[in-house]
């Protein structure tokens, strides 16, 4: 009875419209917030940047000067972990698309890369402290910190390697098996190529990933504002730069500077990387 | 012979690269419970989870390690977050699947690509410059709350939600919608009443995956929650200070002297991780089982 009485008051049309407009207003608002944090901090960012904050070193624990040694650091870091998430995580990818058997350790496998992706920044963060700053005795430094970062982003890399080696067709495989290639020639040649726009997609997002991260640093790789000279030295990442600089109400100039440079950073790499997609998903497309 | 030998060699070393996710994850708890657990079972797992205060510096008389205010702070703040992102995230994601032209969804898809790039630290900011004391000033309190806490992660959690929601919402069979079309439902009857339903798995798995992301969630919740280790007063005031476990640990870690209290920071770690590890388990659970059914 009481739904008859509902599309009286309510006409199915009416009430159409308005969800309509409901969903329509919901997308908005999500659009409206995006733009307005991005906007914000650019905004009140662009005026602080210029090549002097970029190239500077912080002087007065950063209430002047400029940002040069943390972006050196977050690019240290992001190095490190990059170059070693990579090989591991395409090479953990091939093994677990082409080779795997359907057995218990490949699902154990499987599931330590699910509940890698599902730990808490901050418990790897501490978890880094325990194992590479004191107990393997790396100190506060780039290797313990980009170390640290490659746990965080390994689980991404499989995933998106994974997901890219999938979509290489069958057929192109068993072409090149009739050929008597080995199953590694196989994927080295065929199928490591084919899935390469997408492997690069994965990798970069990884990067924008690892280049935002702050609680997984703070306690690996320590908060020296001096240049690095080697990977067993510390730094001090951009993202955590900017924390200190707001947690300790050091400067709000230099903060909005600092994450002005670090959201763009983080977007300019997201671009590019769904640009690679995109074209090559165009270009798959005319070429089927 | 040397090719086989080749063959087998690289088969290997592609073993080993995906062990080494597994090595990791059991070095994480080894070296999570080596340093966390003897504190647990000396203290006392019951009086670290529900004990009502945290003191651990007093200068007078026993430290004190109980961490059930700042678990209750870290649970209202990913609910509160919830609350708020569900409801938009959702209709988000009905509405690029369902509604939106082609144009405006691909705009707004690749929107939400950058939302997921914002890095917490700096949301955390725009939160602590603008959110914070847009607070303050027009509903009282200082600010810094668990509303504010709830909002800033509304926004970390509102991408995940969005395309986990809307991925669900499209694999729903084209049938389904077409046969209640042909009914005669109109687009939103068939949206509410054949749609959701049929996508409800995929929706409930991306919300408790959201709940987990949510109490993982360091930096941006440090920042604007104003970390205050006691319970809300009333229970309900969003616009009081709590403080959430990740913080406890961040916040802490830079002057804990190792002994009780770094190993009491350990043992915050534990508490999350199981907490994020059950909330995860569920949410795979529900997303295989909804799948099952689903074929």
């Amino acid at each position: 009875m009481s739904a008859a009485v509902r599309t009286r008051l309510f006409s199915p049309d009416t009430t159409d419209r308005a969800a309509s407009l409901l969903l329509w207003a919901s997308a908005a608002v999500t659009v409206l917030i995006l733009l307005f944090i991005i906007g914000t901090i650019v905004y009140r960012g662009i005026g602080v940047i210029d090549i002097s904050f970029l190239l500077d070193s912080p002087r007065m624990s950063g209430a002047e000067g400029g940002i040069f040694p943390a972006i050196v650091g977050t690019l240290c870091l992001v190095a490190v972990a990059i170059l070693t998430a990579a090989p591991i995580g395409i090479g953990a990818a091939v093994y677990l698309t082409e080779y795997a058997p359907d057995n218990a350790v490949t699902h154990i496998i499987t599931f330590c890369v699910e509940c890698l992706a599902g730990i808490p920044s901050i418990v790897i963060g501490l978890f880094g402290y325990a194992f590479l700053v004191v107990y393997l005795g790396f100190g506060f430094s780039i290797i313990s910190g980009g170390f640290a970062l490659m746990f965080m982003i390994l689980p991404w890399t499989i995933r998106a390697s994974e997901e890219a080696i999938k979509t290489v067709s069958g057929g192109l495989k068993e072409g090149s098996f009739a050929l008597g290639a080995t199953k590694w020639q196989t994927i080295r040649q065929i199928v490591l190529p084919n899935a390469l726009p997408g492997i690069t997609t994965g990798i970069i997002l990884g990067i924008g990933k690892a280049i935002g991260e702050t609680a997984v640093i703070m306690y690996t790789a320590g908060s020296s504002l001096l240049l690095p000279e080697s990977i067993f030295e510390p730094v001090r990442a951009l993202p955590y730069h900017l924390y200190i600089l707001v947690s300790e109400g050091i400067s709000d100039d230099m903060a909005y500077g600092s994450a002005a440079v670090l959201l763009v950073m983080v977007l300019i790499i997201n671009f590019t990387a769904v640009a690679i997609q995109r074209y090559y998903q165009s270009r798959m497309g005319l070429r089927h | 012979m040397i090719r086989q030998n080749r063959e087998r060699i690289i088969e290997a070393l592609l073993f080993i690269s995906a062990a080494t996710a597994v090595i990791i994850v059991m070095l994480i708890m080894v070296f999570l419970f080596r340093e966390g657990a003897p504190f647990l079972l000396k203290y006392g797992i019951h009086n670290f989870c529900l004990g009502m205060d945290w003191n651990p510096i007093a200068i007078d008389g026993e430290p004190s390690y109980g961490i059930f205010p700042i678990i209750i702070g870290s649970v209202y703040i990913a609910t509160g977050s919830l609350v708020l992102a569900v409801p938009l995230g959702l209709g988000c994601a009905v509405f690029l699947v369902e509604i939106a032209p082609p144009g405006i969804q691909s705009a707004i898809r690749r929107g939400i690509e950058l939302l997921v790039g914002i890095p917490s630290v700096v949301l955390g900011f725009f939160g602590l410059v603008l959110l914070v004391p847009f607070i303050r000033d027009n509903a009282g309190g200082f600010g810094f709350s668990i509303l504010a806490g709830s909002i800033i992660l509304a926004i970390m959690a509102l991408p995940h939600i969005i395309s986990i929601s809307a991925d669900a919402i499209a694999a729903v069979p084209q049938t389904y919608k077409q046969a209640s079309l042909a009914l005669g439902a109109t687009r939103w009857h068939t949206i509410r009443n054949v749609i959701l339903p049929a996508a409800r798995s995929g929706i409930v798995a991306s919300v408790i995956l959201g709940m987990g992301n949510s109490i993982g969630e360091t930096m941006a919740v440090l920042m604007v929650t104003g970390n205050s280790p006691i319970l809300p007063e009333p229970f309900y005031d969003v616009l009081d200070p709590v403080h959430t476990l990740t913080a406890n640990i961040v916040m802490e870690m830079n002057y804990a002297a190792p002994g009780d209290h770094q190993q009491a920071l350990f043992a915050t770690g534990i508490v999350l991780f199981v907490m994020v590890a059950i909330l995860n388990a569920i949410s795979h659970h529900v997303l295989k089982s909804g799948m099952e059914v689903g074929r």
